[in-house]
């Protein structure tokens, strides 16, 4: 994992999208979550827009911007499902925050970087989500480990495929 | 103060938006809005799915139905290259379901004057709305479905959603022109079942690996795989009877010692839907669709018997009694009338219900049958003129029985 010194922020220039891309690429992404699983079932394991929330908050490199769109996709989210509005709102926040802080410090245009980076924010998420629905809504979740690590593994594989697209809609300053 | 608010300012806005949506997750667990059919989202959450499905459903439909036109055009195409034998195979499946459908028909009838007598209250499903479902959850933490019909379809909450095949989940929330599916297999949702042979009655709901069982049940050696399981109408949603799904296999619930779950496998592929049907009523009656069904099918099912089975057509009869056509088969011969009537002759032996215990047998009256009273016209005609004395004919009169001489 390559670590940016501190003093070359010069260097660390954040990536600059069309405004469109900020709300054409979420949407599409929340789109494909909850149409594709119709098609093939198993598409239910990936989680696009919270991958989206990583790759934008590490592009933007500012941990209010990522906050905020982890705020607003993860509410998009929760408003799909049955559960209470603000499930996926906090752990996308928290990702995107943390996300975001990380971009700062380190190389995420490395591949090997972004499936280390995609792999640990997935099983975060996870915990996180039954820390959430165990402690704060009292309710009884099934951890496997097994399980989730294939996620992470899986989302961590398409996230690297995912942020390569999305690199070719950046702006060339 | 201030250069820590500046110097934490990342940090305390991480900090403030997540307590916002905590205490907005307490508040929506805390004061739930309870309906007819259970818990109920607040009207801020109500209008925030609302703006969510208004934003996506529309997309959802374009994509639906494009798909399926290009599907459908691509299947009508092979389906038409084997209409015709398909045709006089589900002619045939037809024929053979209406006389299985005939032939249940009297127990059917039999099992409703019974449920009268018992005042038995069954639900019949008698208004259905179709549905294409266009969306999911996008997580399989939440099992919903979302369907393009809604408010203005008469949709309702906790309106029962079935397939020909099963049971699917219930309506949960409800917009304009779009709906929430709960699924059965959530770990949220529950009906009541009983099992078809044991008739165990339990609960059945999900887990959150979505599979769906039934729980809290004492162990009990008579279940076995491949029991089936229907809807038991104990939770006031969903109709009785249904299908529900097969009994898969008993696994241990280490939370509910010692009670068990049975793991069923449901008769619908939740996984894979794409229309289902809300029931939007039900009638204690029988519908009258249903009823001219069993009328249509009990006239084909004679109609398709008489075709197979084999039988004599009536022949045509002329004013003499005679076939006119002479290829017509004979018409069944059938015994001669008595000569003499006796206490054998059909119709002479008094009913039962008529005679008293210990009572002498009553006199009894044979009227002379046509052939027997010429016979004896022909036989005193005839010994009158071979014979000049009527006298030798006498005792042979006398002897013979005559029709008020008690027989016994």
């Amino acid at each position: 994992m390559a670590f940016i010194p501190g003093t070359s922020r010069r260097e660390m220039e954040e990536h600059r999208f069309h405004p469109l891309v900020f709300i054409v690429a979420p949407l599409l992404a929340i789109f494909l979550q909850v149409y594709l699983p119709l098609r093939f079932p198993g598409i239910a394991v990936l989680n696009l827009p919270l991958l989206i929330v990583i790759y934008f908050a590490v592009s933007r490199r500012s941990p209010i911007a990522g906050t905020l769109i982890g705020l607003i996709i993860g509410m998009i989210q929760d408003a799909m499902t049955h559960l209470p509005l603000g499930i996926n709102g906090i752990i996308d926040c928290v990702i995107g925050y943390m996300a975001a802080s990380i971009g700062v410090r380190i190389d995420v245009d490395n591949p090997g970087t972004r499936l280390i980076m995609n792999f640990l924010f997935i099983l975060l998420g996870s915990v996180l989500h039954v820390l959430i629905l165990s402690r704060l809504l009292g309710t009884h979740e099934a951890w496997s480990w097994m399980h989730e690590l294939i996620r992470a593994t899986v989302n961590a594989l398409i996230g690297v495929i995912l942020f390569a697209l999305l690199d070719r809609l950046r702006r060339r300053e | 103060m201030e250069s820590f608010l500046s110097r934490y300012r990342n940090p305390l806005i991480l900090l403030a938006v997540v307590l916002a949506q905590m205490l907005g997750l307490a508040v929506q667990v805390r004061r739930p809005t309870t309906g007819p059919g259970g818990r109920q989202d607040g009207h801020q959450t109500r209008l925030v799915r609302l703006w969510v499905a208004t934003l996506f459903s529309p997309f959802e439909r374009v994509f639906l139905f494009s798909g399926h036109g290009v599907s459908h055009v691509w299947e009508n195409y092979l389906d038409l290259r084997h209409v015709r034998d398909q045709n006089q195979q589900l002619q045939a499946e037809l024929n053979r379901i209406r006389l299985e459908e005939a032939s249940l028909a009297e127990e059917a009838r039999q099992d409703l004057r019974l449920q009268k007598l018992l005042a038995f209250q069954q639900q019949y499903v008698s208004k259905t709305v179709a549905a294409h479902v266009i969306g999911t959850s996008g997580t399989d933490l939440s099992r919903i479905l979302l369907i393009d019909k809604g408010a203005h379809d008469g949709l309702q909450p906790d309106m029962p959603v079935i397939t020909p095949d099963g049971i699917v989940g219930k309506v949960r929330d409800v917009f304009p022109h779009t709906a929430q599916i709960l699924e059965i297999n959530d770990p949220t949702s529950g009906l009541g079942v009983i099992l078809t042979q044991t008739r165990l009655r339990g609960i059945l709901r999900g887990n959150t690996a979505g599979q769906t069982e039934i729980i809290d049940v004492l162990p009990d050696e008579r279940i076995q795989s491949g029991e089936q399981v229907v809807t038991s109408g104990g939770d006031q949603v969903y109709p009785r009877g249904l299908p529900v799904g097969t009994v898969e296999r008993v696994v241990n619930d280490p939370e509910r010692n010692p009670y068990v779950a049975i793991r069923i496998r449901p008769s619908v592929n939740l996984s894979r839907l794409d229309e289902v049907l809300v029931i939007t009523q039900v009638t204690d009656t029988v519908p009258t669709a249903m009823q001219q069904d069993v009328a249509t099918s009990e006239q084909k099912a004679a109609d398709i018997l008489a075709q197979r089975l084999p039988s004599i057509p009536p022949a045509a009869i002329g004013p003499d009694g005679k076939p006119t056509d002479s290829n017509a088969p004979p018409s069944p011969v059938r015994p001669p009338s008595a000569l003499h009537p006796d206490r054998f002759t059909p119709g002479a032996t008094p009913a039962a219900t008529s005679l008293t215990p210990d009572a002498p047998y009553p006199k009894q009256t044979f009227p002379p049958s046509p052939q027997s009273t010429s016979a004896r016209t022909a036989h005193e005609n005839g010994a009158a003129a071979m014979s000049p004395s009527p006298d030798k004919h006498a005792p042979a009169a006398k002897h013979a029985p005559t029709p008020t001489e008690p027989q016994n």
